[in-house]
């Protein structure tokens, strides 16, 4: 690891005038970024320690709950407004990491993990356009089970780690953010990137910009609500696939649907087509598979993640079944 | 700077990168904390703060500055062993030993976010006040510590009895 200085921000504006420093990174609870560190692929010069800034989950007038990006993942998934308003939110948490690791990680840090693609992680064996951009992508052509099979490009098939992310995604929460320039919202449908030819842009972030907040718009139906995580061992694992879903029916017909898959793409990927083709139709089994099969008409699987356009689809349908209760 | 440590102040590293792990074994000599994969895949390195289990070997010591952190060795009071360590021995939750300090404080750290009615990736009811501690709850609560000897059964025997007499 490399040397650096700590401090810790007494608020905002001052955590934004230290981190905008060159080679300054925030710090929440340190659960990536200091392996990452320790791997010697993050090497800040100052660390800008903003978990003291705040954590608050303040249920808002017009329906919407605002989460301070300090806030521990334990605290989001155990806040009753979360559990009651937002289970999938809930669950999507408490299928992520560890008891030990959700005490420790904050939502602003989450946000912001790096992938797990082992290519990216080898250092010393393998190239990597997000480590060394312009080197080449060593996943592509190997081992290749757990990358995405949507959106990847020539430069990068990794995947986004998270699954707090794919909730949120599913529920259009916006990430409040604050810069030397001032404060903005940005959709957390567009924090992330696609890879494209610079995987080692992975937001949109501005330099130096803070994530203070995460916003869940009002979304009543919302409470019935499913995450599914499919992975290799029942707990404590990365997602291979998972599903964040809610699901508005009027006499069997589908209101209003929010989808969002995870493990499939270097961001949390939003089923939009899938959404659009389902407004309206009956909730059967039929509908969801025609749905699903439309959002991953474009999937371009690799040699070893073929069985994942599969696996997602029977997800898919399976959460979405459950969510539209006892159908055939 | 300072940091408690089993309840005794101790001055925090010049050095940033030094990590809580590091701190207490390399510094502080208290060995009972172990250092399996130190990247946050094992659990072996499970201490509480102020309470709560964390992972020493992602936590750079710097961040606990006026915390209180709690250590296999600060379990036991006045050389008698805690209960769970006794539980433990009793139950057969060991071969080796290696994964067993981070496996006590996890433990006492999973058993206060029980009964504080903090849900699981099982819970059923996520609206529901309270949690009762099945085998399926405490198996997914403790899934973030590996035994690479296969302990598993014994260790699900001793938390359960621990939790059933502090009930």
């Amino acid at each position: 690891m490399n040397s650096f200085t700590y401090a810790r921000a007494a608020d905002v504006i001052d955590a934004v005038q230290q981190g905008t420093r060159v080679h300054a990174k925030y710090l929440g609870g340190g659960t990536n970024l200091v392996d990452l560190m320790r791997e010697t692929l993050e090497q800040p010069s100052a660390l800008v320690d903003v978990s003291g800034l705040s954590s608050d989950i303040t249920e808002r007038e017009d329906g919407s709950l605002l989460i301070g990006a300090a806030a521990r993942n334990t605290a989001v998934a155990e806040h009753r407004a979360v559990r009651t308003r937002y289970p999938l939110l809930a669950r999507a948490i408490l299928a992520g990491a560890s008891g030990q690791i959700r005490n420790m990680a904050t939502v602003g840090g989450n946000l912001l993990q790096r992938t797990r693609c082992t290519y990216f992680y080898d250092n010393d064996g393998s190239r990597c356009n997000k480590r060394t951009p312009g080197q080449g992508c060593d996943a592509i052509q190997g081992f290749n089970r757990i990358h995405a099979i949507l959106g990847a490009s020539p430069s990068c098939v990794a995947t986004h780690p998270s699954d707090m992310c794919v909730a949120l995604a599913a529920l259009d929460a916006l990430v409040h953010v604050t810069g030397l320039d001032g404060s903005r919202t940005i959709a957390v449908v567009d924090l992330h990137r696609l890879p494209g030819d610079h995987p080692e842009i992975e937001t949109n972030l501005r330099p130096g910009e803070l994530i203070t907040a995460v916003e869940l718009p009002a979304l009543p139906f919302a409470q019935r609500s499913v995450y599914r995580k499919v992975r290799d061992r029942a707990s404590y694992a990365f997602a291979l696939i998972s599903v964040a879903a809610a699901l508005d029916l009027d006499h069997g017909i589908v209101k209003d649907v929010r989808l969002a898959l995870g493990g499939v793409a270097h961001k949390p990927w939003r089923a939009l087509k899938l959404e659009a083709s389902l407004k309206g139709q009956p909730a059967t089994t039929q509908s969801f598979l025609a749905a699903v099969e439309e959002e991953l008409a474009d999937a371009t699987p690799l040699p070893h993640n073929k069985f994942k356009v599969e696996l997602a689809k029977r997800t898919v349908v399976a959460v979405l079944a459950e969510l539209a209760g006892d159908i055939s | 700077m300072s940091i408690n440590i089993n309840g005794s102040p101790t001055n925090l590293p010049s050095d940033t990168r030094v990590s809580l792990l590091d701190l207490l074994r390399d510094h502080l000599n208290l060995s009972g904390t172990k250092k399996g994969c130190n990247q946050g895949a094992c659990g072996a390195c499970t201490v509480l703060v102020d309470g709560e289990r964390i992972l020493s070997c992602l936590a750079l010591a710097v961040q606990y500055e006026g915390r209180s952190v709690t250590t296999v060795e600060g379990l036991s009071t006045n050389g008698l062993l805690h209960p769970l360590q006794q539980a433990f021995i009793d139950h057969d939750g060991f071969q080796c030993g290696y994964c067993t300090p981070g496996q006590l404080c996890s433990a006492v750290g999973m058993l206060r976010e029980v009964r504080r009615g903090l849900p699981s990736n099982v819970t059923n009811d996520l609206e529901g006040e309270s949690i009762t501690l099945t085998r399926d709850e405490l198996c997914e609560r403790m899934s973030g510590n590996l035994c690479r000897c296969g302990a598993y059964n014994g260790i699900v025997y001793a938390i359960t009895e621990f939790a059933e007499t502090t009930k």
